[in-house]
């Protein structure tokens, strides 16, 4: 791998779970950004979509999102502030997880931020689902913290245990 | 207590934090307020269906022979 694409930091969800999953005190001295996470939630469904969340900012308001969605038997394009980061939900096969990874590119400029989101979901039936999604975050500051939550799904929505996130820097040189 | 996982990418150190009061009722809030959107959603698509079946049913016709004659 180019040695212009660094970890910055990761983590992997315990056995009490977690609601949401934060990085902070992101260093500005990347180019873009790459997150890449394996999730896994509670919820009584076969997948879920999360937003991805920056300073902080879970206003809804403040984000877009067009998803282009295929569920196993149709496809579909969909919009909604939390969209894009399918994870795997209680419904699917046990022990699977969403695979996924968003790119965040000119995180640190005074522009409005945009990030590419494509996931995908494991189960062993016909339902499962794959998605593109351009998600774009209307903040004009770095960013300097990033946080993975679905936003509406009240305090017994979890990532389950073995979940994991990576945060990659990317330097254009 | 539902809890936040907090990754410092300075120090690299995880840990995980116990979520507010105040981050507890947002997040009911936000999670209610979804909860009528879906409703609404829901409710306004059911109101078509009876639209759509109410004139097949004064037409005569079945879905499949609209969707024919539109074809």
């Amino acid at each position: 791998m180019a040695n212009t694409y660094t970890l910055i930091a990761s983590s992997t969800v315990g056995s009490g779970g977690a609601a949401t999953i934060t990085f902070t005190s992101i260093p500005s001295t990347y180019t873009d950004l790459l997150v890449k996470a394996s999730l896994r939630n509670n919820r009584s469904a076969v997948a879920e979509d999360y937003g991805i969340f920056f300073n902080g900012d879970t206003t809804s308001g403040n984000y877009s999102a067009i998803e282009l969605l295929g569920s196993g038997s149709t496809a579909t394009s969909r919009s909604a502030y939390n969209y894009g980061l399918l994870t795997v939900s209680n419904n699917s096969t046990a022990n699977t997880f969403g695979n996924l990874e968003v790119y965040i590119p000119n995180y640190a400029g005074s522009s409005a931020k945009s990030a590419s989101v494509d996931a995908v979901t494991e189960n062993n039936a016909t339902e499962a689902y794959a998605g593109l999604t351009a998600r774009l975050w209307t903040g004009t500051a770095a960013i300097t913290s990033i946080t993975i939550d679905k936003g509406d799904s009240g305090v017994t929505n979890n990532f389950l245990q073995y979940s994991t996130a990576y945060l990659y820097g990317i330097s254009n040189s | 207590m539902p809890t936040k996982l907090i990754i410092n990418c300075e120090t690299g150190e995880q840990t995980e934090v116990e979520l507010t009061a105040e981050e507890i009722a947002q997040r009911e809030a936000d999670a209610k307020a979804y909860e009528a959107e879906q409703a609404a959603k829901e409710a306004e698509l059911a109101a078509q269906a009876k639209v759509k079946a109410d004139v097949l049913k004064r037409l005569g016709i079945t879905e499949q022979e609209a969707k024919a004659l539109l074809s």
